[in-house]
């Protein structure tokens, strides 16, 4: 098993944080991964995204330019990576201040309002972990139980009281999603 | 078990040092390696092991500051970004001159000047060949991996006290940015006042009434006094070339075709090889990991047997000089590269080498 | 009154400090190197801390500081000693630590190691050789170099429109937080020698109370380079040195 996902949007989406939490569950289900950002003077407001790879053998590049999933936080990204999915591959995206919606029929398409979710659970921060739950559903490549572990892992202890609220939009995002395109 | 923590490179680089007992960094804020002094002084060392950390105001400064720390006999250590080490590169001069331990990164980045700030591998000449005025090499070992960065700084220290000489970790934006698990060993206690006196002797921890006063200096002025450290060096270097060269081989022992890569480089070329092995084409990679001490009698022998070898770089081919060195005409040497902060994927590289070996 | 009679002990008026190596200094008659090498050496041994002192020797005429002094010694690329120092104190805050410096290491190349060691308040004791000119390379124009004043490097005398201002170094840092204790010496005098030893001395003692750096400057002359006899040098110094940079303490926190 091999997945190769770019997660892209805004910086202070939590875009980095996703992948870094998606990254820990892997390891603790004793996969390989790597978690490599765009780096560089682009901040908060700006773009960022990062690639993170999950498998189950040494991962050689850590940097692809095609990817298993794509998940889509703003329209600069949706530019930019749509045309980067693999055939086959899963395109998630946040509806929220997209313009221009997906088009392509040869891969699966889907839709988070990770906004809306969250605020459901009752705190925007944990959007990201919306969009997380969101792509878990439509990609189980690692356990809840595992997701819970590696959750633990990047929330620093002093913080502790947030864990359930992040599983809370985890299992939020993840009943939430939109299928648009099934193939 | 030991713990296996999900870290970048650079960070892995700080965790080591702290667990392995270093005794002072200094360093300055370069991007793609600030999370290096960012980490240590979160983790506060000063508050457990008595780490010294310390930000300096250059890296000018930063350099000086350890060779000022390597004097007292102490593991000191700093890391920067290409143009901040073209700044170091005075002070690793005086420290291989002086006979001084010390533990160096360069996380590097697109160059010339302030270039970019995305990974490449454009300091392998100054860092290899030169790194500072005067006849002298820096030993160099390039990590591929956050595991890497992590293992290499106790490596690192191992090596430049062993032979008193200056240690490059030569790593690259990518492998300081990106993060992968890593495997913690357990916890080196900083060595005491009485390992130092023991370990090194040379040091200056001050002139007790048994020992002659320590100098440490880099200066003779006596063209004949310095000719003999000069060929002391060279005797130095000689042994680090017989004991040191570490280099790591992927498909080689039926491989017609060889691929020579460092670094993060060297990971991009595994995919590389893997796909021309399910084309039927038998390639193989050799990874040095010690750049100096080079691998040349390896890659020298790898060479009798292949139809071709081809350096793979971030650069514009600077380690390709010394493959052809190694193969001596034994075969025909390509290269292939990218620059100013793009990386190459697997299969521009296989394209690259379909060209050159004018196949399909 | 043969040899025997005059080294009776009775009879000894000066000896050599017990720190000071029997190598042959390299220095022009009449330089105040020497001087202040003696200084420093007594001062050492009057402390009783010859074991736990280390120098950090410059690139200039004092380059070979560490071949006078009987201590252990780290020799400084050009005007890093400061950075030297501040690693050393830190990895070794038992130590004593400090930097001997002329003009051109410390005023000119080594300006922001300097100014920034005084910033961080290192405990260190600098001791700062000020005779306006580079002595080891002959005689070129340095940042003390007066208004007026001849050297290789500015044959018609310091311009300020070609060459800049002199720079006033102990007055700059004076204004930073992290200096404790700054004084202005000379060693033109026996008098001024004295001062100029307690003042040393001070600087050594205050590094051992963690208040910050010390730093004792000391106007000299460089007759060679000066192109004078040491007398007159020394009456030049006087009239003309001493106006720019006159003698005194600038600072001291614990007064």
């Amino acid at each position: 098993m091999k997945e190769e996902i770019i997660i892209a949007g805004f910086g202070g989406q939590g875009v980095l944080s996703m992948g870094k939490v998606l990254a820990y569950s892997a390891i603790m289900q004793d996969m390989e991964v790597t978690w490599m950002p765009s780096y560089g003077p682009e901040m908060r407001g700006g773009t960022a995204n990062v690639c993170v790879i999950l498998s189950d053998k040494k991962i050689g590049s850590p940097i692809v330019t095609k990817y298993d999933t794509a998940i889509i936080l703003n329209q600069q990204s949706m530019d930019k990576f749509e045309k980067t999915v693999k055939a086959g591959g899963l395109l998630l995206y946040d509806p929220s201040g997209i313009t221009r919606h997906p088009e392509r029929k040869d891969i699966t398409v889907a839709q988070i309002n990770a906004i809306d979710v969250a605020a459901g659970v009752g705190n925007s921060k944990v959007y990201n972990m919306a969009v997380l739950g969101a792509f878990l559903r439509l990609r189980p490549v690692v356990e809840m139980e595992n997701v819970r572990k590696g959750l633990k892992k990047c929330i620093p202890a002093r913080y502790s009281e947030l864990i359930s609220l992040n599983e809370d939009a985890i299992v939020k995002g993840s009943e939430s999603v939109l299928i648009i395109n099934e193939i | 078990m030991a713990e296996k923590i999900l870290m970048k490179g650079n960070e892995a680089i700080a965790i080591s040092a702290i667990r392995n007992g270093v005794d002072g960094y200094f360093g300055y804020p370069i991007t793609p390696q600030s999370e290096v002094m960012e980490t240590l002084m979160k983790e506060k060392p000063w508050e457990t092991s008595g780490m010294v950390v310390l930000q300096a105001e250059s890296e000018t400064s930063a350099v000086n500051m350890i060779y000022g720390g390597a004097c007292c006999g102490k593991k000191v250590m700093t890391s920067s970004s290409s143009p901040g080490v073209s700044l170091m590169c005075e002070g690793i001069s005086y420290m291989a001159g002086a006979e001084l331990p010390c533990v160096i990164v360069d996380v590097m980045r697109g160059g010339p000047g302030l270039g970019t700030i995305q990974p490449s591998q454009s300091d392998y000449d100054m860092i290899v060949k030169g790194g500072g005025h005067g006849d002298f090499h820096n030993i160099v070992i390039a990590p591929a991996s956050a595991q890497d960065m992590y293992d290499f700084v106790d490596w690192g220290f191992d090596l430049a006290f062993r032979y008193r000489n200056p240690v490059i970790i030569l790593a690259d934006g990518i492998i300081g940015q990106m993060m992968e698990k890593v495997e913690m060993h357990p916890v080196k206690p900083r060595r005491t006042a009485e390992d130092i006196l023991r370990d090194a002797p040379w040091a200056t921890t001050g002139k007790t009434a048994g020992r002659p006063r320590n100098i440490i200096t880099s200066l003779s002025l006596d063209s004949d006094i310095q000719e003999v450290f000069n060929q002391k060096l060279s005797r130095k270097y000689a042994e680090i070339e017989a004991k040191e060269v570490k280099y790591i081989e992927y498909l080689t022992e039926d491989a017609e075709y060889l691929f020579v890569a460092f670094g993060c480089a060297s990971r991009i070329c595994e995919a590389a090889v893997d796909e021309l092995r399910q084309d039927g084409i038998k390639a193989g990679l050799l990874r040095p990991v010690t750049l100096y001490p080079y691998p040349f009698t390896r890659v020298s022998e790898l060479s009798a047997r292949m139809k071709s070898v081809m350096s793979i770089e971030l650069n514009l081919g600077q380690m390709v000089t010394d493959v052809r060195l190694a193969v001596e005409g034994r075969c025909p040497v390509g290269f292939y590269g990218r620059q100013g902060g793009n990386i190459f994927t697997p299969e521009e590289i296989v394209d690259a080498f379909k060209k050159f070996n004018n196949l399909k | 009154m043969d040899i025997a009679e005059i080294k009776r002990p009775e009879n000894i008026v000066y000896r050599k400090p017990a720190l000071i190596t029997d190598n042959v200094m390299h220095y022009c008659p009449g330089c105040s190197h020497g001087t202040v090498h003696k200084l420093i050496a007594e001062v050492i041994d009057e402390m009783g801390i010859q074991e736990s002192t280390i120098g950090i020797s410059p690139v200039g005429c004092s380059v070979f500081a560490y071949n006078y002094i009987d201590i252990d010694w780290e020799e400084a690329a050009h005007g890093r000693a400061p950075a030297l120092a501040s690693a050393t104190k830190r990895l070794c805050p038992d130590k004593h630590v400090f930097t001997y410096q002329g003009d051109g290491d410390l005023a000119s190349i080594g300006t922001a190691e300097i100014i920034h060691a005084c910033s961080r308040g290192e405990n260190i004791v600098v001791i700062f050789i000020n005779n306006g000119i580079y002595g080891m390379t002959g005689g070129q124009m340095a940042p003390t170099t007066l208004i007026g004043m001849k050297t290789s490097t500015t044959p018609y005398g310091r311009d300020p429109r070609l060459n800049g201002f002199p720079m006033v170094i102990a007055d700059m840092i004076s204004h930073l937080d992290g200096t404790a204790y700054i004084t202005r010496q000379s060693v033109h005098t026996a008098a001024a020698v004295r001062k100029a030893k307690s003042a040393i001395r001070k600087a050594f003692e205050y590094s051992e109370k963690n208040i910050g750096l010390s730093f004792v400057e000391i106007v000299s002359t460089c007759n060679s380079g000066w192109k004078m006899s040491p007398v007159a040098a020394n009456s030049w110094m006087v009239e003309n040195m001493f106006k720019k940079y006159p003698i005194g303490d600038i600072k001291d926190v614990l007064k």
